[in-house]
């Protein structure tokens, strides 16, 4: 007996380790040199809280433990290790899948466990139960969509048909209606039909997790992916209520909040509602009318060589990379190229709209594994004065964060939208494979301006052409 | 500063909620106590999570959304209580999967942070 209570001492003091190492760990993110360490620490965390818990006294057998241990890194560390950084917005949202995987799993076992409890779980534990189900299940075909989206086997377009807004609410009030009715039936000890009801909302939630992204563009996956992330962490404080453990409270409230925070981030750099987003491809039909028609302009095309010159003699230059520029893998080739400007004694900055890519931060991350430093890295605010004292502005597959028609056009869909002022810059350079619009499905101002020059080609392959010719001036 | 007294607040939240655990349950009131210690728990932790994460600049927000998604999958812990616990083979079933799973994720998680922190780097001395 005092064996046991050691024990339980022993398993809240290396959660209450943990709890610290997640906290201070995610505090070394708020700078650049700390970061690393931080991580280590809260990795370090997560092992005590594996171990203490390996201790708890209602553990009677390893082996189960120990082979999903062992599968779930023999399948998790080749993931980690060799993931491209390109890929790296599809590995979150995947790996959200298997966070929430594992949650709903734990609230399935707790609910049918409950069910040999007499007495049952009692309301509160109901609720967190329920709830926990609900998030995880939404979160695993969330995620999963996201995924397909990013990957490319789902289309990036926003999917609608009629009569979409009907059933998804039919289905989002049933799993809603249901876990209602599960915490006033099932609290108390478990009846016949409590089975099927759980089952069936846990079922209605996979549906909702489908038909949430379903409808959602590509270019808005930084959002859902946050959010998702939010969901998961949200999830997992569920079932830490459910079992009456606070190392999943707190670790699940702390990815909670940043999912949340970074979900906020996005839409406001997006200068849409949270509501907008989720919902706004119900809307799409209104973006088609009011969009401008580029009929009766013309763009000005250039070569590589023509477009070497003009960089190869520029004394301050801005780079605009963009989603494009991580299709194309060309990070390297960017990076070549401003190491090749400064060596000529120009100026090379790059300025990053919070929502370029596929995920926050996802320039910065790509841009930094060429070996970009990143105090060449600028955000929308600190750089957009910039641009007017600018000789060229180069911008890599960005379309939509570019469009002056967020600041001059009320009728754009993307008016008010916070925008890079790439049109200040004394020249224009935009490298772009072709002139499909961007996601915003719009037509972009600023390549039909005289001071623009269009550069088509794939990014890799027309840097690296742009880098000869630089190198030989 | 703030975030370890904090962190100290949450620490002692939790000690809390241990003891009373420990006085346990046969009274329903002390339940309800341990309950709402957990909210208390839950209260705090988000809004240190909300100071902290406020301040990451946006050039650290990817690595920022592979770390906290590694700690999400916090459930491992609830999930190797599940694996390993006297239930129904099928439940230790479950609980075997839903480990597996969350620990794809945790070291997937970790691994890939660390790989991108490793990338960030400042402009060199010239040399």
């Amino acid at each position: 007996m005092i064996d046991q209570q050691i024990g339980a001492l022993f398993v809240q003091v290396a959660y209450i380790g943990a709890s610290a190492a997640f906290i201070l760990g995610l505090r070394g993110l708020t700078k650049p040199d700390t970061a690393r360490r931080g991580m280590q620490l809260a990795a370090f965390g997560m092992l005590l809280a594996i171990i203490g818990t390996l201790l708890n006294h209602e553990i009677v057998s390893y082996q189960f433990i120990i082979i999903g241990l062992v599968v779930g890194s023999a399948i998790g560390l080749p993931m980690g290790l060799l993931v491209p950084m390109t890929a790296m917005p599809q590995r979150i949202a995947v790996s959200h899948m298997f966070g929430a995987l594992a949650v709903t799993l734990v609230g399935i076992a707790e609910f049918l466990h409950y069910r040999d409890v007499s007495g049952g779980p009692g309301v509160v534990k109901m609720i967190a139960l329920g709830f926990e189900t609900l998030f995880g299940a939404l979160t695993i075909t969330g995620s999963f969509m996201a995924f397909g989206k990013l990957q490319g086997f789902i289309t990036g377009r926003p999917v609608t048909f009629p009569g979409q807004k009907l059933i998804n609410a039919a289905v989002f009030f049933g799993a809603v209606g249901l876990y209602v009715a599960l915490v006033l039936t099932q609290s108390g000890g478990s009846t016949e039909s409590g089975l099927i009801m759980f089952a069936v909302m846990t079922v209605l939630a996979l549906v909702i997790g489908v038909t949430l992204v379903l409808p959602i563009g590509g270019a808005d996956m930084p959002v859902v992916v946050s959010l998702l992330n939010s969901y998961a962490g949200l999830a997992a404080s569920a079932t830490g209520f459910a079992i009456g453990n606070n190392i999943l409270i707190v670790a699940g409230a702390l990815d909670g909040a940043s999912g949340f925070i970074l979900s906020i981030l996005m839409s406001k750099a997006m200068n849409r509602s949270f509501a907008n987003v989720l919902f706004g491809a119900f809307g799409g039909e209104k973006a088609a009318i009011s969009a401008k028609s580029a009929e009766g302009l013309t763009t000005r095309s250039v070569t590589p060589e023509d477009a070497a010159m003009r960089i190869g003699y520029a004394r301050n230059v801005i780079i605009v990379p963009g989603y494009g520029m991580a299709v194309a893998q060309a990070q390297h080739a960017v990076r070549e190229l401003a190491e090749l400007i400064e060596k000529r004694g120009g100026r090379v900055r790059f300025a990053i709209h919070p929502v370029a890519g596929r995920m926050p931060g996802h320039m910065n991350v790509l841009l930094a594994e060429a070996n970009v430093p990143y105090d060449h890295l600028f955000d929308l605010d600190e750089i957009n004065e910039e641009f007017h004292a600018c000789d060229v502005a180069l911008v890599l597959g960005a379309n939509d964060v570019t469009n002056p028609a967020a600041k001059s056009d009320p009728g754009s869909p993307i008016y008010g939208m916070p925008i890079l002022n790439v049109q200040d810059a004394e020249q224009v350079i935009v490298v772009k494979r072709g002139m499909a619009t961007g996601f915003a499905g719009i037509e972009n101002e600023l390549f039909y301006l005289d001071k623009t020059s269009m550069l088509f080609g794939d990014a890799k392959t027309v840097l690296s052409q742009v880098v000869t010719e630089v190198k030989g001036l | 500063m703030t975030a370890l007294l904090t962190a100290l607040g949450a620490a002692a939240a939790l000690i809390a909620a241990t003891t009373s655990d420990a006085a346990t349950a046969a009274a329903s009131t002390t339940l309800v106590d341990a309950q709402i210690v957990e909210v208390y728990v839950f209260l705090l932790a988000a809004f240190t999570g909300f100071q902290i994460i406020t301040k990451v600049p946006p050039l650290l927000h990817t690595p920022l959304m592979a770390a906290t998604n590694a700690i999400s999958a916090i459930s491992l812990v609830a999930s190797i209580v599940i694996a390993g616990a006297e239930r129904p083979l099928f439940i230790n079933i479950m609980g075997m999967v839903a480990v597996a799973a969350a620990t794809i994720n945790v070291v997937g998680g970790f691994v890939i942070t660390d790989r991108m922190l490793k990338m960030f780097k400042k402009t060199e001395a010239p040399k």
